[in-house]
């Protein structure tokens, strides 16, 4: 029963991970009907960012927190310069543009820093935390905290600012939002930046975890993918809560299942997808889109 | 044979010619190079079937490749199966798992689909090693490659050179065939409007199945002739960025077009090698580059611009004969 418990703990701080990428990846599909291949990667990149800025001497939340302006500020040129010319161009080209980032970000972050793994620091004390008989990792809780801080503010934001009423509106209806006045070019590129935030965290929360390299994200990306699947494309919270139904389940079937284990993590999230996507394609809490033919 | 087509086919047989009489200038390593470049066509055009002209994505073909591969390594390696015999065995293998991964796609269009392969492509090499007892686990299978027959006097570079060029003409001859005539026109019909291909009695499901296990055919017969050539196959070989490649490659090349799998091919084959020099991490910076510029650019590859360029040529020249014809009838009639 102690592992159990040991076991979800740290598949919902896992799961906070995945959560903050499928909410990045649920953001932008939302305003752009966009699937953004390279999230992993930005988010990957804004964590080498990170670790340059922890490394030049700043202290922890300054360079965190810093890497989250300059996480925003890169999501929002990139949609002005790379996806805007591609807005209406047939899915195809899109994904093409997005797995081309993809490959540029893995890239060139091995050009910077090289392929060699680089220790992350935490900022949570590297102490268990004993309740009862049962361990829990302080970076495991930590991570949970900021998540959920992290999911608190989003939805504060969205749902208590005018900005935030005007980057829905666009997202829902972007003639009906121009005609009231919402520049609606300039929030999708808002929320390319608030997902490329969201991926920012992600990645430094999971740094820790599996030491900094230039392919640190592409498992975290599918879990992520597998994600916003369970939780629907459509729905933001389906998706965070997909996130962490991912998490726990991951969790639990590397360890109880043993013919899985660590060795086969990637063919449950492949799994996972393909089965939602028979069963349920628009996932838990998704709507069907209603196309007019 | 209609006299239109004529300069067509002539200039198929020169660079035919001129493919079979490489071996006597290149190095064995420069060929190999080049056997390389006509397997990625294989599987290039495999690819462009299903992307580009039955509109499915696929960011997962890298997967088929691997299949291909290890049935052709495990017969070799495991059973000592003549390496010719596993080719055909690995393409109807590929075929039947394609047409199945085909079913649950049909429910999945653009995106999902993307999503269900690309998951695919990072499944296998884990997939792979684990069962290692068929594949060697993380070390691979090593092969040895296949003396010419017939005392031929050739190396086995050169006479796997032969053997895939020979793959590639008969692939490349049936594709076209495939795409050119009715059931093409089926497939593209779905990929443009699929209700009313459906309408005009198309059995889409059936269509899209079989594209589907067709593509991945001529992917698993490439990933075969890899094997072979390559003589030794890993699990990490057949990652993510393999699927990417292809995909990659057939967009440069021009998707759905037959010739453009083949500029595809030698693109991914060639670039990475010059980019190299630069650095390590230069070639996917570089087919990143080109991947977005292409999209921005020349959306339909380099066949697509070559096809544009002779349709200008052709057209300014008709246009030029017309201008000097009908001034010299001008001044007749007056």
């Amino acid at each position: 029963m102690d592992i159990l418990i040991q076991q979800v703990v740290s598949g919902l701080a896992t799961g906070g991970i995945y959560a903050s990428l499928a909410l990045a990846l649920v953001m932008i599909y939302q305003a752009t009907d966009v699937v953004n291949f390279a999230q992993g990667e930005l988010a990957m990149f804004a964590t080498y960012i990170c670790w340059s800025l922890i490394n030049a001497g700043l202290p922890y939340w300054v360079a965190f927190l810093s890497t989250l302006a300059i996480a925003f500020v890169g999501g929002v040129v990139i949609e002005r310069v790379v996806i805007r010319p591609v807005e209406n161009a047939p899915i195809l080209s899109i994904v093409m543009v997005t797995l081309g980032l993809l490959v540029i970000c893995n890239s060139v972050a091995g050009w910077i820093w090289t392929y060699l793994q680089k220790p992350f620091p935490s900022p949570f004390s590297a102490n268990p935390i004993k309740v009862g008989n049962v361990v829990f990792g302080a970076h495991d809780l930590g991570e949970i905290e900021v998540t959920m801080l992290v999911l608190l503010c989003i939805y504060l934001f969205f749902r208590f600012t005018p900005l935030g009423l005007a980057m829905r509106a666009a997202a829902h209806n972007p003639v009906s939002s121009r005609l009231v006045g919402i520049r609606v070019g300039w929030m999708l590129a808002l929320g390319w930046g608030l997902a490329a935030v969201f991926g920012a965290v992600a990645g430094m929360m999971v740094a820790p975890v599996l030491t900094l390299e230039p392919n640190l994200m592409g498992g975290v990306q599918i879990y992520a993918f597998a994600a916003a699947t369970l939780g629907g494309f459509t729905s933001p919270g389906g998706a965070v809560l997909g996130g962490f139904i991912v998490g726990v389940v991951e969790n639990l079937v590397g360890t109880y299942v043993s013919f899985i284990g660590t060795e086969l993590k990637f063919t449950v999230a492949l799994a996972m997808i393909i089965v939602v996507l028979l069963v349920r394609p628009t996932g838990l809490f998704g709507t069907t889109v209603v196309k007019r033919v | 044979m209609s006299i239109a087509r004529l300069p067509r086919v002539a200039g198929l047989l020169a660079l035919l010619l001129a493919a079979c009489a490489l071996p006597l200038m290149l190095s064995n390593f420069r060929l190999f190079q080049f056997s390389q470049v006509y397997i990625y066509a294989i599987a290039i055009l495999g690819l462009n079937m299903l992307t580009g002209y039955n509109g499915q994505f696929s960011l997962g073909h890298g997967a088929f490749y691997a299949i291909g591969a290890y049935v052709s390594a495990i017969m070799m390696d495991r059973w000592n199966i003549s390496y010719g015999w596993t080719i055909p065995v690995a393409g109807v293998l590929c075929l039947i798992v394609g047409f199945l991964f085909g079913l649950p796609a049909l429910r999945l269009e653009g995106l999902y689909l993307a999503l269900a392969t690309f998951s695919l492509a990072l499944a296998v090499p884990q997939i792979l090693k684990y069962f290692e007892h068929w594949t060697g686990g993380s070390q691979g299978i090593v092969l040895s490659k296949p003396n010419a027959p017939f005392g031929l006097p050739l190396n086995p570079d050169q006479w796997l050179y032969f053997v895939t060029l020979s793959v590639l003409v008969l692939l490349f001859w049936l594709g076209a065939n495939l795409l050119r005539g009715r059931v093409g026109r089926a497939i593209v019909a779905i990929r443009d409007n699929h209700i009313a291909a459906e309408a005009m009695g198309v059995n889409t499901a059936l269509y899209k199945s079989l594209v589907f296990g067709v593509s991945a055919a001529y992917t698993g017969v490439a990933g075969a002739l890899s094997a072979c050539v390559i003589a030794y196959v890993a699990p990490d070989s057949f990652n993510v960025f393999l699927s990417v490649t292809l995909l990659i490659g057939s967009v440069i090349g021009g998707l759905a077009s037959i010739s453009g799998a083949v500029f595809g091919a030698l693109f991914i084959q060639f670039v990475p090698n010059w980019a190299q020099d630069i650095s390590k991490a230069a070639p996917w910076a570089i087919f990143g580059v080109f991947l977005i510029g292409f999209m921005y650019l020349m959306p339909f590859g380099i066949a697509g611009a070559i096809r544009l360029l002779w349709i200008r040529a052709t057209r300014s020249r008709v246009q030029q004969k017309e201008r000097s014809v009908v001034p010299s009838q001008a001044h007749t009639t007056t």
